[in-house]
């Protein structure tokens, strides 16, 4: 046992054969369980290369315009979460300092907007950016990229946003307080002091949750599936499946290229959040239990 | 707005699906994440590398996606069952992986020292368990799952979506599409019963983390 944990001590000669043991009956019993599913996959046809070919193979005919599908999906992906995020980061920023910076009275709409928007289901604002915009008149055709993209890019600013305001005023307050009091000793206005001298650190202390939280946008762009023509990743393997009729082999592939994704990004995170130690772990933990969202919770 | 008033047995009887869908999820999850979180935290390898999988699997797809493979592969596999019981299944395996990371992030916020101070006065791996490590666990272990659970509720919005009927979302889409309702109506309506609960439980979820606070 490398990892030093709460529940038990380095082991003795006793715990260790106990733990053998243990690991050769797990062993067992996970390779029973592999074994299982791999049957069931074989008796069903499943492992066939009729139906992972098109996929794996690339000499099958259909590869090339599969993976020229998912690629598109890959780009329509990342380009969805991407100005989504910094949007988000811009306007959730701006929020945050307006809620640091105007009175008590003045701050109960913010605290109102920001609960309520924390409060709804992503889906439910994706629908609002996609379905409810237009039919009130907004119009979003003319933007590059056209209604659908902006739609859900709306969808998941909206939700994104005040969990990134909350990011930045944590932020802020991991701060210590005579980083603040030096910046105004020294004649700054608090606007400066703000800008200057506060932003500047919370944001090298707020990159971890920053790309924490990039997952969960990553992830939610394929909620956009279930209400609008988007050809992202997961609309992209829904209609791969719907052409050849192999939904486990597709899905597969498809959560795969999730999982490449997400995982890289989350280790980044937390190889950041290594390096610069407690302040930004304080502030990760507001994005993981204070904002209503474990992490990824928004999907 | 006669869209809302004129179908609200309709919204609470979706609304009473959507929690009723949570409920057993719920318990679901909770279930099968603390199996999960035995088994990263035990001192067993292969067993660790089973919940590490499981976690790095769910946490990193989409929960369209889980959706998706539950409907559509399962029944490739001989598995016939209802869109309900897909629907479910799907976000009981999404949500165990959260459920799992919020115990075992409980449990090693116990500082080492606790269970040392604990074995050196003759405690076994039981009554340490027991009486030193799960009480502090559980007061850190509460926000976080309570946080689970109220996005598990928004996240039953995605089920519905997914077109399991009759609850909440499957309300609003049956009364802008089927009855030509104007949506923006029906949004707010629909975002209103979301509130009704995550407000709420979120402000209770905040005094509770309040009170079993402890200060390390």
């Amino acid at each position: 046992m490398s990892q030093q944990s709460v529940l038990y001590d380095a082991q003795g000669p006793r715990a260790r054969r106990r733990t053998r043991i243990g690991t050769a009956v797990a062993l067992l019993l996970l390779a029973g369980l592999a074994y299982l599913v791999i049957r069931r996959l074989a008796d069903e046809g499943q492992l066939s290369m009729e139906l992972w070919g098109p996929l794996i193979d690339p000499s099958n005919e259909a590869f090339d315009a599969v993976w020229r599908l998912i690629g598109e999906g890959i780009v329509n992906t990342v380009k969805a979460a991407g100005i989504a995020m910094v949007l988000s980061v811009v306007l959730g920023t701006l929020i945050a300092v307006a809620r640091l910076s105007v009175g008590r009275t003045g701050r109960v709409p913010l605290i109102g907007l920001v609960e309520v928007l924390r409060g709804l289901p992503v889906v439910v604002l994706v629908y609002f950016g996609v379905r409810v915009l237009p039919d009130i008149g907004v119009d979003l055709r003319g933007l590059p990229g056209g209604q659908q993209l902006w739609g859900l890019v709306i969808g998941l600013t909206a939700y994104n946003m005040v969990i990134f305001a909350e990011v930045v005023r944590a932020g802020v307050a991991s701060l210590p307080r005579g980083q603040r009091e030096a910046a105004l000793a020294t004649g700054l206005t608090n606007g400066q002091a703000m800008r200057l001298v506060l932003l500047p650190q919370a944001f090298r202390v707020m990159l971890p949750a920053i790309i924490s939280q990039l997952v969960v946008v990553l992830k939610d762009t394929s909620l956009v599936t279930f209400v609008a023509n988007y050809n992202e990743l997961l609309s992209q393997g829904e209609r791969i499946r719907r052409n050849l009729d192999n939904p486990i082999q597709t899905f597969t592939v498809i959560a795969l290229i999730y999982i490449a994704m997400n995982y890289t990004l989350d280790r980044l995170a937390r190889h950041i959040q290594a390096r610069q130690g407690r302040a930004s772990s304080r502030v990760a933990r507001t994005v993981d239990a204070g904002a209503h969202v474990p992490v990824g919770g928004g999907a | 707005m006669e869209a809302v008033t004129g179908n609200l047995d309709l919204f609470f009887s979706g609304f009473l699906r959507s929690l009723g869908i949570c409920l057993i999820a719920m318990v679901g999850s909770l279930l099968l994440g603390t199996v999960i979180a035995g088994c990263r935290v035990s001192p067993v390898p292969p067993l660790r590398a089973f919940g590490t999988w499981w976690v790095t699997t769910f946490r990193n797809t989409p929960l369209s996606l889980v959706l998706f493979f539950c409907a559509f592969g399962l029944p490739e596999l001989g598995i016939n069952r209802s869109f309900y019981f897909f629907g479910v299944l799907g976000l009981i395996l999404y949500t165990s992986a959260f459920v799992c990371e919020a115990i075992r992030s409980g449990i090693n916020s116990v500082s080492p020292g606790q269970a040392e101070a604990a074995r050196s006065i003759g405690l076994g791996f039981l009554p340490t368990l027991r009486f030193i490590v799960l009480p502090q666990a559980l007061r850190t272990v509460v926000p976080p799952l309570g946080s689970v659970i109220i996005a598990m509720f928004k996240n039953s919005a995605v089920v519905g979506a997914f077109g399991v009927g009759g609850d909440l979302w499957s309300t609003g889409q049956t009364l802008t599409s089927a009855r030509g309702f104007a949506t923006l109506p029906v949004f707010l309506g629909v975002a209103a019963f979301y509130l009704a609960i995550t407000l709420p439980a979120g402000a209770l979820l905040q005094v509770i983390e309040r009170r079993v606070a402890i200060a390390r």
